[in-house]
């Protein structure tokens, strides 16, 4: 089965990567966009036919090594 | 005094900071390869800079994981110094061996240049030869060296004596100004800082050659 791991920054760490996005969104002209975070996306293929079993897995994987929990959330979702 | 640096794929520092130890020391440090599974006796573990893993993940993150930090995890619980510059000290923060994070730098740019840093703490093995209060012109080359943790963490560093260095001119965007840190027992430090590259006049400074000759002296 395929998974993704959607990392966010957690809210109140500053983004400067997200700011600038901003910036240059509204240089295009995009004057509507009031915020923007920049995050990661990590898809994962497992060899595991449970979603039980595969989410205890994703979760750890997510929290010894995809995410640093200091600043980053994380969201697993399977892709079917 | 026997020090040993730890060598993963894309650290570049290693070599400077093994010669300001063989300088200090008048030994050389032990290179270890990050593959090895096993340190030999070490007075002092040092996490060199550079570029471990090309910063995949998260700068530090993946050499956290590196086969030969578990026995660095295991000697630094058991009070074994370790030293942590720019790269090192990230791959220190991703192991919890250190609070807190480095983040990009809050102007995105890549800083390499001489800054001054005040000696906020000299009541440690790292930093016995400096005067307190004493200002430092070092070299910083990272692009993520923003120093960040919660204000729960900001509030026990404080209260634990265990901010090292700060920036006098901040320029990177770190919390505080905070360019180095210790752990609450004062037996690992973190610097973002490089003073292995400012260990001789002829480099322009020598004013990070305290750190080496406290670590000799008092470790």
């Amino acid at each position: 089965m395929k998974a993704r791991v959607d990392v966010v920054l957690k809210n109140g760490v500053l983004d400067p990567q997200g700011k600038a996005i901003n910036q240059a969104l509204h240089h295009l002209g995009f004057n509507q966009v009031q915020d923007v975070r920049q995050g990661k996306l990590i898809e994962i293929e497992l060899n595991e036919t449970n979603k039980d079993t595969a989410m205890a897995s994703l979760k750890q994987m997510a929290e010894k090594l995809l995410t640093n929990q200091v600043i980053e959330n994380y969201k697993i979702t399977f892709q079917d | 005094m026997q020090a040993s640096v730890i060598v993963f794929p894309g650290s570049n520092c290693d070599r400077d900071v093994a010669v300001a130890f063989e300088k200090a020391s008048g030994r050389k440090p032990a290179m270890i390869w990050h593959g090895d599974s096993a340190l030999p006796k070490s007075d002092i573990i040092v996490i060199p800079g550079g570029f471990s893993y090309g910063d995949y993940l998260r700068t530090g993150a993946m050499a956290a994981h590196s086969p030969i930090m578990g026995e660095v995890i295991a000697a630094a619980k058991k009070g074994v110094r370790v030293l942590g510059i720019c790269n090192g000290f990230q791959v220190l923060c991703e192991t919890q061996l250190l609070p807190g994070v480095l983040l990009r730098n809050q102007k995105l740019k890549f800083i390499c240049k001489t800054v001054s840093l005040n000696v906020v703490n000299n009541d440690s093995v790292f930093t016995k030869a400096y005067q307190k209060g004493a200002n430092l012109r070092i070299p910083v080359a990272h692009g993520d060296g923003n120093y960040f943790a919660d204000n729960d963490t900001l509030k026990k560093l404080e209260d634990n004596n265990q901010i090292a260095l700060r920036y006098n001119d901040n320029p990177n965007g770190s919390v505080q100004n905070i360019a180095g840190i210790f752990n609450k027992e004062r037996t690992i430090l973190g610097l973002m800082p490089h003073p292995e590259r400012a260990n001789d006049a002829a480099l322009g400074s020598d004013d990070g050659s305290g750190i080496f000759k406290s670590i000799v002296e008092n470790v």
